[in-house]
């Protein structure tokens, strides 16, 4: 994704860094822009917000449970009195660093398992049959045995939060990666039979530049949608891997949790279930938008044009 | 609680009255929900709840408990006793008198071969009986006519109603089942779905997992009953949905186990469909104070009687976090109506009942910490306890459920102003519970400080509940983990009064060991109790005659269910 | 083509084979037990003797030939006895037995499958009949507010998940306004209109949830492909040979931008069969994925290796017909 093809437009003009290109296309789309605008303004909030709101989200005050939005608790409080506020802030802190990471884990995987199996035909076959294999995989099952087998090894190696988050990540990554991997490797089935790909070909171009510089940059569309699914997907899976007890303690609150917990009570206090809801939503919605500009940006014939 | 009880039931038998005079099946279709789906008719081959209470429509035993705990006749005249000469001086011996003229669903009269069977079934080699443990110690079965009933034990029993009681342990019909022996059992689908019985419905078509639908029992030994025709059995979802279907949409009857949080049953409840009903048995939610070290680095000898626990050995210890603790709040936030803060952990029948304990009802947060203070634990810098180098540093876990999160959170937050510092930990329940010997999650294995989960037992005798803390029911590597002492308490005094109970026959004797055994381990702290945890179920306006039963089936009286116009 | 068809057939043959060895793996290795749901007052010595009756105390490879010779033998002769009235089978032939409900797991299966047929199957074809044209448009008019409206829609319907919306339609449509029954009755059979209609109206609720997750999923990847062929060379090519609208886009574009969607619906077809564990669960379907996740929760070790297996063999064989697929959209994908 690094190494662009190169602009006909950059050899008359003076040499330009491609990625001010990139930048001036991105800026030119107005939803990417709001998007990013709105994904930094969540990332302060969950990262500055406790310095604001400095309620602990674990803290119980049990008197004030079941209260409405309050200048106290803005977004009200929990059955147990917890502040939802701090609850919610501290929940993206983990809601977001495990969406970004997994879903980042899961993209390479898949995106490097499709290249390779799309683009080396002697490689195809073998790393399909292990993509069926892992789509076949029973997940809860394959959860259960991970947990018995890595939970303590991890948990004494990188600490109780540490391993736990490497644990959920990796989990959701290698559970995950499938569908990119199909699908990329479709589109660079087709792709690599395309006129530009054989002319490449056929002047010597080295397979790794071949699939840096002609393959990688077009199947850029499928990967982006992908991203920003598997964002919202790793958002909810995280929650529901901690009802297996694989998750982060019960006490932790994170945005899907907050979601599955407020579900029963969405009779009683609706406002409860919206925030999780809406929380989970923009993310995607937001990262969704940055997704369409950078791959508006990164296509040479858009950027062109 | 049990006057409530008594005058709900008197109403009820009242209401009643005119319904006896109605038609068998005048009455239409009742639905009814378990948000758990039974997976076979045969309470033999699945000890589930849900199984034993769907099938207590079909089934039946000799004699079973009612509401209140106490034992009524069902296909017998009467209960045998020692006084009326129906069990023997002895005690190795119980005679029961079938009463004449029953019969299965088909038609052919129930006799004591059918009895007798149901033990042979249960106890043959190589069937995986889940009830056989209601068969314990009977040497032989005698049917010396048709209606007589001599179940002989190999040692004497003070308390001889373990076969046949209950709905654990029914009578099968021997026609039906003698193909379906030892191994053979699971084969025989047929029968396992469809049992012939002496209940008021009989299965027309069962789904496992999914739904049963039942139809009145054309032979059922009350001509009038029952009143209703048809019966859809559904199960599966979850507590929230079967609340809703029968208190807000009212498309069901009668929901069962509605464990949900209080003000939501409330909200429900609000909707003006149904009403909610609840009663307590001996369920008790409590938590487990492991007394050995479940450290990791002590590899295979973790938790066990090697490695005694580094600071959960100090009584004080114990006692501070048992004092720590709110049960009334527990109780307001976790069940509501449906609970009710107890300190023993042997809460009914009433004349088992404690009331040594009760000084732990109140919170004392300042005594906790005097009692800490006086035994050496001192405040280190980040508030936590320490002493020799020992930090009050808890793991604890509990299944995955949404009270028990809750419950869980309260806690810590309550042992964390007294300087203890505690870790959460929930594990899914088909893992805790599992018992897998692979697994280190399970509660068994108790690789963790302390652990919070439910019991109660069968029926209203409490020796083999109470004998779950003998030594010898230690779990180790030796014995695959099985055992049920997950505290791993051990006293020569507590195995003594065990040894008597299980030759003492009077009951006020027993009651007087059971109790001590209950002050001795409350006295101790090896475990404490929470929450006495009742049922909760909930029934349409328009279904009468239903009376909750927390010591046999919730269906027991379904016979006697009709339709309110 | 027809030779590689074969050849992936063939292939297909041990890679199953080692799939299932996988799954076996996987499923005796989880710790959870078939004794779990049972009440703790049933004692550890009965728990002992429950799981000696399932066969729990023989060796894993023994098990594991014994469920192979079961599936692969046993099964297909009582399936055919059952079929045509003969008896091959002889009675030590025993059939796959659940250990939940001690019931042959192909019958199991048999029950379920309709109602997942039913509210899985139409939602998925729900899903996709709305995702086509909702992706076509939103790309042919991007940022148009029909695009913006859509992509609002699907990002929400993506993200938000289906134990929640669930939830919130039966509040709505059961609670308040009582126009939809909250419990889906699986014994209900469609005889008359009447009935029809009942069916319609139990199966709203559930196949509006799955449908919006599936469309909005699938119209995401039909919208980015389509952009990225809107641009390319040919398409112009087509216009200036005076080609209509019409043409160019559902013929020439659409055809070039399948490639990413057949491989998801391809996908995602395995998983109609592998039913909606949630949305089951929530509407009561009681279904294939309801007996799948009952069965794991249940440690049925038998019905959960038979599920999974055929799902893998379902995921095997839709993946090779999407790379059929992509041949014959696209002629110069060649295998051979």
């Amino acid at each position: 994704m690094t190494d662009m093809p190169v602009d006909e437009t950059e050899i008359i003009r003076p040499p330009r860094n491609q990625w001010l290109d990139v930048w001036d296309q991105f800026k030119t789309h107005k939803g990417a822009l709001m998007g990013a605008a709105f994904f930094i303004l969540i990332l302060l909030a969950v990262t500055l917000g406790p310095l604001i709101w400095s309620i602990d989200p674990t803290y119980i005050d049990i008197r004030a449970r079941n209260q409405g939005p309050s200048f106290a608790h803005p977004f009200g409080t929990d059955q147990l009195g917890r502040d939802t506020l701090a609850r919610m802030i501290a929940g993206g802190q983990v809601s977001l660093a495990v969406g970004m990471t997994a879903m980042a884990l899961a993209l390479v995987l898949g995106t490097f398992i499709g290249v390779l199996a799309g683009y080396f035909k002697r490689l195809d076959g073998a790393l399909m049959r292990m993509t069926d294999l892992f789509l076949a995989l029973p997940l809860l099952p394959l959860l259960l045995v991970i947990i018995m087998l890595f939970r303590d090894s991890l948990r004494s190696a990188f600490g109780p939060e540490g391993g736990i988050f490497i644990l959920i990540v990796g989990v959701i990554g290698i559970t995950s990666w499938m569908q990119t991997a199909r699908i990329v490797r479709g589109d660079v089935l087709a792709l690599k039979e395309r006129e530009f790909v054989l002319a490449a070909r056929s002047i010597g171009t080295p397979a790794y530049r071949m699939i840096l510089r002609h393959v990688l940059p077009n199947v850029l569309s499928p990967i982006m949608v992908s991203a920003t699914l598997g964002i919202a997907n790793a958002i909810i899976t995280e929650s529901a891997l901690s009802f297996l007890g694989l998750g982060f303690p019960s006490d932790f609150p994170t945005w899907g949790r907050l979601l599955f917990d407020s579900t029963d009570y969405l009779q009683q206090y609706p406002e409860r279930v919206l925030w999780p809801g809406l929380a989970i939503s923009l993310t995607v919605l937001s990262v969704n938008y940055i997704g369409d500009g950078l791959r508006d940006a990164l296509d040479p014939r858009i950027r062109g044009r | 609680m049990k006057l409530r009880h008594a005058l709900m039931g008197a109403a009820c038998t009242l209401a009643l009255a005119p319904a006896a005079f109605a038609e068998r099946g005048s009455d239409g279709q009742v639905n009814i929900i378990y948000w758990q789906a039974p997976s076979t008719m045969n309470p033999y081959l699945s000890g589930g709840t849900k199984e034993l209470e769907a099938a207590s429509l079909v089934l039946e035993p000799l004699a079973r408990y009612n509401q209140d705990g106490s034992m009524v006749p069902w296909l017998v005249e009467s209960i045998p006793t020692v006084e009326n000469g129906g069990v023997s001086a002895d005690l190795t011996s119980i005679t029961w008198k079938l009463k004449p003229g029953l019969k299965w669903a088909d038609g052919s009269p129930v006799t004591s071969k059918d009895v007798k069977f149901s033990w042979e079934y249960c106890t043959a080699e190589g069937g995986g009986c889940a009830q056989s443990e209601k068969y314990n110690d009977v040497a032989n079965v005698e049917t010396p006519d048709e209606l007589t009933v001599i179940v002989r034990f190999s040692v004497p029993k003070p308390f001889p109603y373990g076969p046949f009681v209950g709905a654990q342990a029914p009578i099968l019909q021997a026609a039906q089942f003698a193909e379906c022996m030892g191994p053979k059992a699971p084969e025989c689908t047929d029968a396992n779905f469809y049992p012939q019985g002496t209940g008021p419905f009989t299965v027309s078509d069962f789904r496992p997992n999914d739904v049963i639908q039942l139809i009145a029992n054309p032979n059922y030994r009350d001509p009038a009953k029952p009143a209703f025709a048809t019966v859809t059995f559904k199960g599966g979802g979850d507590a929230t949905a079967a609340g809703r279907s029968v208190l807000e949409t009212g498309e069901f009857d009668y929901a069962w186990n509605l464990q949900l949080a209080p003000d939501v049953l409330a909200g429900m409840q609000a909707a003006g469909k149904g009403e909610i009903i609840s009663g307590f048995g001996t369920l008790v939610e409590r938590i487990m104070v492991n007394f050995t070290d479940p450290s990791p680095d002590l590899g295979d000898r973790r938790a066990t009687v090697d490695h005694p626990h580094p600071f959960l050995t100090d009584i004080a210890v114990r006692k501070a976090l048992s004092m720590a603790i709110d049960r009334e709040l527990l109780t307001e936030i976790g069940y509501g109506d449906a609970g009710r803060p107890t300190c023993n952990v042997l809460p009914a029948p009433e004349i088992y009942k404690s009331s040594a304990n009760d000084a732990c009802l109140v919170q004392d947060i300042e005594g906790a910490k005097k009692v800490l203070d006086d035994a050496g634990w001192v405040p280190g810098a980040d508030g936590v306890r320490v002493k020799d180098g020992v930090r009050l540093s808890l793991l604890f876990q509990s299944s995955t459920n949404a009270v028990r999160q809750d419950f869980q959170a309260l806690i810590k937050q309550w042992w964390s102003e007294i300087g203890v510092e505690t870790e959460l930990r929930n594990i899914d329940a088909s893992v805790f519970f599992g018992g897998d010997p692979g697994s280190p999650d399970t509660f068994q294995k108790f690789f963790a400080d302390v652990e919070m989960y439910a019991n109660n037992f069968d029926g209203t005798d409490p020796e083999a509940y109470m004998a779950n803390w003998e030594c010898s029911q230690i779990p180790s590597p030796e014995t695959q983990w099985q055992g049920n002492n997950m505290p791993r308490y051990c006293s020569d005094e507590y195995d003594a009064l065990v040894a008597e109970m299980a030759t003492t026959g009077d009951i006020n004797e027993r009651a007087r060991l059971a109790k001590s055994m209950n002050d001795m381990l409350m006295q101790d702290y090896a475990i404490i109790p929470l929450v006495d945890r009742g049922r909760v179920s909930a029934h349409s306006n328009t279904l009468g005659g239903v009376v909750l039963n927390t010591w046999d089936s919730e269906l027991w009286n379904a016979a006697d269910w009709y339709r309110i116009k | 083509m027809f030779t590689y068809t074969i050849r992936r057939l063939l292939i297909a043959i041990p890679t199953l084979l080692f799939i299932s060895l996988i799954i076996f793996m996987v499923v005796t290795l989880a710790p959870s037990d078939p004794t779990a749901n049972l009440p703790l007052s049933i004692p550890s010595e009965v728990r002992a003797q429950i799981r000696a009756s399932l066969g729990l105390d023989e060796p894993i490879w023994v098990r594991y030939l014994l469920w192979l010779r079961q599936f692969f033998w046993y099964e297909p002769l009582h399936m055919l006895d059952s079929a045509f009235g003969w008896s091959l089978a002889t009675p030590d032939m025993q059939r796959i037995l659940s250990w939940q409900t001690r019931s042959p797991v192909a019958d199991l299966i048999v029950q379920r499958m309709p109602q997942t047929l039913w509210v899985v199957g139409t939602s998925y074809v729900v899903g996709v009949l709305i995702a086509l044209p909702i992706g076509i448009i939103s790309a042919y008019r991007q940022y148009s507010w029909f695009d913006q409206v859509g992509t609002f829609v699907s990002m929400v319907g993506f993200s938000v998940p289906t134990f929640f919306t669930g939830v919130l339609l039966i509040v709505v449509f059961s609670v308040q306004l009582g126009w939809f029954p909250s419990i889906y009755d699986t014994t209900h059979q469609v005889r008359d209109f009447g009935s029809f209609l009942f069916q319609v109206k139990q199966m709203i609720m559930p196949v509006a949830v799955l449908a919006l997750y599936n469309a909005a999923q699938i119209s995401r990847f039909m919208r980015a492909s389509m952009l990225d062929n809107l641009n390319q060379d040919y398409v112009r090519t087509a216009r200036a040979k005076g080609m209509s609208e019409r043409v160019v886009v559902l013929v020439h574009v659409l055809r070039n931008s399948m490639i990413p969607v057949v491989t998801v619906i391809a996908l995602g077809v395995p998983t109609v069969f592998g039913g909606a564990i949630i949305t089951e669960q929530v509407f009561k379907v009681n279904g294939l994925g309801q007996l799948l996740i009952i069965a794991i929760q249940g440690g049925d070790v038998p019905t959960v290796q038979t599920l999974t297996f055929i799902f893998a063999v379902l995921i095997v064989l839709f993946n090779l017909i999407a790379d059929i697929l992509y041949g014959l959209l696209d002629p110069r994908i060649r295998y051979d």
